[in-house]
């Protein structure tokens, strides 16, 4: 890496912020939009005995809030590998 | 043995063991007292902040509401976890990073102030006394139903367990406690659960079972939800009878609130590392949500059962489960018709809580004082019977019952020594040692952390045997006011360089203020005003800490923007917290 240390940390701060913004707009969605503005929409569609809509807030935005997190670690490791700027 | 005896010895088992792990893991130093020495595994992080989060009202209540809201019950189910999400990406590894011990710490030096500090401090012990409160009396209150001892015994015994363990053992006693509470407490909650899914539907897995068929009718679940409620004019199960607007608002204000609760945000000042403080967030979310998902098909489960049992029943045949939570005093008919059948609808039956007569009717129920409403049901069912009598309601064993009892314990327990160890810190930590005391020694810092936890435990005491009327009425104030103060103000923190100190006390007094002046007008000064007709925009009190928080945002980037930056030690500071290791681009100045 031939990037002097500070110009690493913005790179970094930069990836960091464009990949937590994906990461809310999903977050977002899962529960706000699937299981909040668009419940009623989402109802109309049976999802193994749900309505799409109430299987969104009541299971599926806490299963994708979990992977989400999960997804985030993993992430976040390998960026703070590749700027050098990981923990020993 | 008969389920007393049981009670009795899982409950004495699990204090034994809470109180040997305390003894093993007492704390020396004020950083194992505060912090643990920054020394827990992130697995073990993870259980024991489920077991700080998941008080006894998510443990013995939760499951009760949804079972009566429905839909309108998803706003806890999604607002008290996607909270995790926001910590993990947002605040948790930049605050392990900074390093410290406390929240008015990261506060105090970000916005290098004092006042701020200061008003940090107010809002942390106002938010933790609000919130410790209803947690001892659950502790009185599983007591006095399963102890058979009065609620202020039970409040005295919790008191003392917690006195032990959290003035000896700090945050380090206090944490694998808290790891040995979460086996307890998911244990008690799983067993009764699974079975109750394998009796309605046949499958194991409660959130499977919750959209199966229901044995025997061609339904599912849901749909028979949806299908009798309806009959009997409840709605469907499916359908919310808020806005769409108030469960947004209060489903973000738990969210957010979450966030920036300080007892959550403490323990991610405890891994070894910022990559543990991240991987902590994943598994405290994970061992939440194996609760959080399974309370929705319980609630489901319950109700299904509820409905089945009682809908125009013959009071006389009614299974022996339905007395005995009657004799208890959480069930109560009136037979308004005097026909001997239950008859159930929305609505409340009668005016106030059940105030049983001592005498009995002709079918054999508990005459009651209550004078009817116009409505046509008869049936008063409390809300927390929903997880309490699951193990009758299954017919399960006496040793289930036991761990629901002790799981119940642990519920509360664990929440509540998770909240006094913050105010204890709060006390001795940024109020002595960082403001008024700045000399003082180690040893006595520790000591004032241990009086501090010790005083703040026996006024939670009382709080829990002479409950103030308002202990039910502020849960929204915990959350309200942390979501309107703390996250916005951490947030800003660590992505603005440019926020500075009169930005941050100007957003932190505009959300403090509007949050707490919309709660308390609507719940104590003109409570008969408290309907959706008379709120602003709609938001009902528990969701407008979302509105106090987007105040907070703009009134602290105005003035920010009028006033001078940060100095440039602060800049470097935000520039460190930033990232995982050394000083960031600081170091190269």
């Amino acid at each position: 890496m031939s990037l002097s240390k500070e110009d690493a940390a913005r790179a970094y701060w930069r990836e960091n912020l464009r990949f937590m913004m994906i990461l809310l707009v999903i977050w977002f969605s899962v529960s706000f939009g699937a299981g909040i503005l668009f419940v009623d929409l989402l109802n109309n569609i049976q999802f193994f005995g749900f309505p799409l809509g109430f299987w969104f807030a009541q299971q599926g935005a806490i299963y994708a809030f979990v992977v989400l997190i999960f997804v985030y670690v993993w992430k976040m490791n390998k960026l703070d590998r590749k700027y050098d700027l990981h923990e020993e | 043995m008969d389920t007393q005896t049981l009670i009795y010895l899982f409950v004495g088992a699990t204090f034994a063991l809470y109180i040997g792990i305390a003894i093993w893991s007492r704390a020396g130093s004020t950083s194992e007292y505060y912090v643990a020495s920054k020394g827990i595994h992130p697995i073990a992080n993870g259980m024991a902040t489920g077991a700080d989060w998941m008080s006894a009202a998510s443990f013995i209540s939760m499951a009760g509401i949804i079972a009566f809201a429905g839909y309108d019950g998803s706003v806890y189910l999604m607002g008290w976890t996607g909270g995790y999400v926001l910590l993990a990406m947002c605040l948790a590894p930049y605050l392990r990073k900074f390093g410290k011990f406390t929240v008015p710490d990261f506060v105090g030096e970000r916005y290098y102030s004092q006042t701020a500090r200061v008003v940090a401090v107010i809002c942390v012990i106002f938010i933790s006394f609000t919130y410790v409160a209803g947690q001892m009396r659950g502790v009185g209150i599983v007591f006095s139903r399963y102890l058979e001892v009065d609620i202020a015994t039970g409040v005295i015994i919790g008191m003392a367990i917690v006195f032990f363990y959290a003035v000896l053992g700090g945050m380090k006693g206090i944490t694998y406690t808290q790891v040995a509470q979460y086996c307890v407490m998911m244990f008690a909650y799983m067993v009764p659960a699974i079975y109750i899914s394998i009796m309605i539907t046949g499958n194991p897995i409660p959130q499977l079972g919750f959209g199966s068929e229901v044995i025997g009718t061609g339904q599912s679940v849901i749909e028979r939800l949806d299908g009798i409620g309806a009959e009997l004019g409840f709605g469907a199960y499916t359908d919310g009878s808020k806005s769409t607007i108030d469960v947004f608002f209060i489903t973000m204000a738990l969210m957010v609130g979450t966030a920036g609760l300080p007892h959550v945000i403490v323990r991610f000042f405890t891994t070894p590392t910022v990559r543990d403080a991240r991987k902590s967030a994943g598994y405290a979310l994970f061992f939440i949500a194996i609760l959080y998902t399974t309370a929705p098909a319980v609630a489901a489960f319950a109700r299904t059962n509820l409905l089945n049992t009682v809908v125009d029943a013959q009071y006389e045949q009614v299974p022996e489960w339905l007395s005995t939570w009657e004799n208890a005093g959480l069930i109560a008919w009136q037979d308004k018709n005097n026909d001997g059948v239950i008859q159930y609808g929305p609505g409340a039956p009668f005016v106030g809580n059940p105030t049983f007569t001592g005498e009995r009717g002709v079918s054999g129920e508990r005459l009651l004082s209550n004078a009817p409403t116009d409505a046509a049901t008869e049936l008063y069912v409390d809300r927390d019977i929903m997880v309490l009598a699951n193990p009758e309601i299954a017919g399960l064993p006496g040793w289930v019952i036991a761990l629901i009892a002790a799981g119940g314990l642990a519920a509360a327990l664990s929440t509540a020594a998770g909240l006094l160890l913050v105010i204890s810190t709060s006390v001795s930590h940024d109020l002595l040692k960082s403001n008024m005391a700045p000399n003082i020694s180690e040893k006595n810092e520790l000591l004032a952390a241990r009086v501090a936890a010790g005083v703040a435990v026996a006024i939670a005491g009382l709080f829990g045997i002479y409950p103030p009327g308002f202990v039910a009425q502020v849960v929204a104030f915990a959350f309200g006011l942390a979501a309107a103060s703390f996250f916005p103000v951490i947030v800003m923190g660590i992505f603005s360089k440019k926020m500075n100190k009169e930005g941050a006390i100007a957003g932190m007094l505009v959300g403090l203020t509007f949050t707490f002046s919309y709660i308390v007008f609507f719940k104590f000064i003109s409570p008969e005003l408290n309907t959706a007709e008379h709120w602003w925009l709609g938001v009902s009190p528990e969701g407008i800490g979302t509105l106090g928080m987007v105040f907070n945002f703009i009134a602290a980037v105005t003035v920010a923007s009028f006033t001078k930056a940060p100095p440039e030690h602060i800049q470097h500071m935000i520039e460190d917290i930033r990232v995982p290791r050394g000083a960031g681009a600081a170091i190269d100045h």
